[in-house]
């Protein structure tokens, strides 16, 4: 992204100062809406997780930071249970509550909450289908067909993605016929189409040239007045940025959870420290 | 391209102008008390400037939070590091303005030894370099912000002839030697008033070319001997 001209910093009226206004933007205080309790996760006989407890708020981005193979997608994966799709997994102690659901209990409809808890990932898989039937496709499984119906699905994600007016009149191309920052927009269309609660991204921008990487931020600070996002990021200033709340994970456990303006500024752990500071090691 | 974090700028821009409004106010207010011997001024002069010290506090708080957590680079990062540091020039201006209405009581308790002249001509110059310190804050304007600079002199100028008029008086009249060092303590703070403006215009010189001038001969007054 370009930085800012003089002319762009300038501007010629100025908003009064909110004198009360405390400097971190968001005082409200948000609910719990996934509550990870003394959680242990094993691939086979390998230990992932070890007793991880985290309440994260709704409508509220949560970062989770941390060297590669600590465990970030790994506890992402359990929050949609996409790990059961894996042989060797399972949770073997510990609880994930979302909004008060024990989404491991065996009558918890898997598909159900995979509605509920929407992913994107790190390289952007739109289906090799066209961009309208990319973000239907949800739908359409669920039973929706009536056009009228699935056209206002398609331009509210379109819109809701920030991709709409590059796209609206080309709809029908392939999906991959989109460059790589568009394809992750559009996966989050996707992921937003079918109207879930929680949005978990796994590294959505690394992909991303700097420009794009800029687009998705702003639509992730945008998404989250609506819904709760968990993103999984190796960028520092990304986290820094787009994050209310940051985890920072060493070799399977949770080593500091707190604001992420205190994990930037002061975090209370010296590893954290180290971390955040591209230190580490 | 817009950034959400944009109005965090924009707010951390409009509390530094706010301050520079204050910190002129506190002068102007500062000198009418002194003038016209107006005691319920001086004290609302005093009462006020813990608005500038809040501000400043507001302002460095931001300006952290903003580079630990935006990544500033180039012009953003000059504006928030400049911000801080005149936020820090402007408190302490406030503080001179204090310095001056603390002596308010004591003067307007007995007859002024000479009628007020050289103090406000000094004092409607270094108003005016904080003013225009600040216009080059809002209009980035290197140009105007080095004449500031070299206005300071001007004031340095002042305020020693008055020192020398004011010694001479208490060595002929040594009944005024405690008025007149009154009138000698806030000489030196319209004096150190204008030295605060001159940082600011050297920080937006800064702000806008990325230059330090400071302790060049570019600041000197050019008709200076
Ligand atoms: N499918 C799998 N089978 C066996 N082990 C796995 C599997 N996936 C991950 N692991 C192991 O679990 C640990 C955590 O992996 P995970 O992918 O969660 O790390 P991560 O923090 O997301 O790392 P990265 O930043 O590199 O993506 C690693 O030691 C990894 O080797
Ligand atoms: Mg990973």
């Amino acid at each position: 992204m370009s930085a800012h001209t003089l002319m762009e910093i300038t501007p010629t009226t100025f908003a009064p100062p909110i004198a009360d206004k405390p400097a971190q933007a968001d005082s409200e205080v948000h609910q719990t809406l996934i509550d990870i309790a003394n959680l242990d996760f094993f691939y086979g006989e390998t230990k992932a997780l070890h007793d991880i407890s985290l309440k994260i708020p709704e409508k509220e981005v949560t970062a989770f930071i941390g060297p590669s193979g600590c465990g970030k997608s790994t506890l992402l994966r359990c929050l949609n249970r996409m790990n059961d799709l894996i042989d060797i997994a399972r949770v073997d102690r510990g609880t994930i509550r979302i909004r008060d659901i024990d989404i491991y209990q065996p009558d918890v409809d898997v598909i159900e909450l995979r509605k509920r808890v929407g992913m994107v990932f790190q390289k952007s898989n739109p289906f090799p289908k066209s961009i309208y039937e990319n973000i239907t496709y949800g739908l359409r499984l669920q039973g929706v067909s009536a056009k009228s119906r699935l056209d206002e699905v398609v331009e509210r994600s379109l819109r809701g993605a920030a991709l709409w007016d590059e796209v609206k009149d080309r709809l029908h191309e392939s999906g991959l016929s989109l460059s790589g920052g568009q394809q992750q927009r559009l996966c989050i269309a996707r992921a937003i189409a079918v109207e879930p609660e929680i949005i978990l991204m796994d590294e959505p921008c690394s992909a991303l040239d700097p420009i794009a990487t800029a687009r998705v931020e702003e639509l992730i600070h945008e998404l989250k007045s609506k819904y709760t996002i968990v993103i999984v990021t190796h960028n520092m200033q990304q986290a820094a940025r787009c994050s209310d709340r940051t985890a920072f994970f060493y070799l399977g456990r949770l080593v500091e959870y707190a604001d992420t303006q205190t994990i930037f500024m002061k975090p209370s752990d010296a590893q954290t420290e180290a971390y955040v500071s591209g230190r580490f090691g | 391209m817009k950034r959400f974090f944009d109005t965090e700028l924009e707010t951390f821009r409009s509390n530094l102008v706010m301050m520079g409004e204050i910190a002129v106010r506190q002068v102007r207010d500062a000198m009418k008390a002194l003038i016209e011997s107006d005691l319920s001024l001086a004290d609302q002069v005093a009462a006020a400037d813990d608005e500038l010290d809040q501000l400043e506090i507001k302002i460095d708080e931001e300006a952290i939070r903003y580079m630990s957590l935006r990544s500033p680079v180039a012009t953003e990062l000059r504006l928030v590091v400049v911000g801080m540091k005149a936020s820090h020039d402007l408190e302490r201006v406030g503080d001179e303005a204090t310095n001056i209405v603390r002596r308010v009581a004591r003067l307007s308790a007995e007859p002024p030894i000479k009628p007020y002249v050289d103090l406000p001509r000094m004092a409607t110059i270094a108003i005016q370099m904080l003013r225009d310190a600040m216009d080059c804050f809002l209009q980035i304007d290197a140009e105007k912000a080095l004449l500031i600079c070299q206005r300071d002199k001007e004031v340095d100028d002042l305020n020693r002839q008055l020192y020398r008029e004011l010694s001479s008086y208490m060595i002929e009249r040594p009944e005024t030697t405690s008025r007149a060092l009154e009138l000698m303590f806030i000489s030196k703070s319209i004096e150190r008033i204008a030295d605060h403006a001159t940082n600011i215009a050297e920080e937006m010189i800064y702000l806008a070319k990325g230059e330090d001038v400071r302790h060049t001969e570019q600041t000197r007054n050019p008709d200076a001997g």
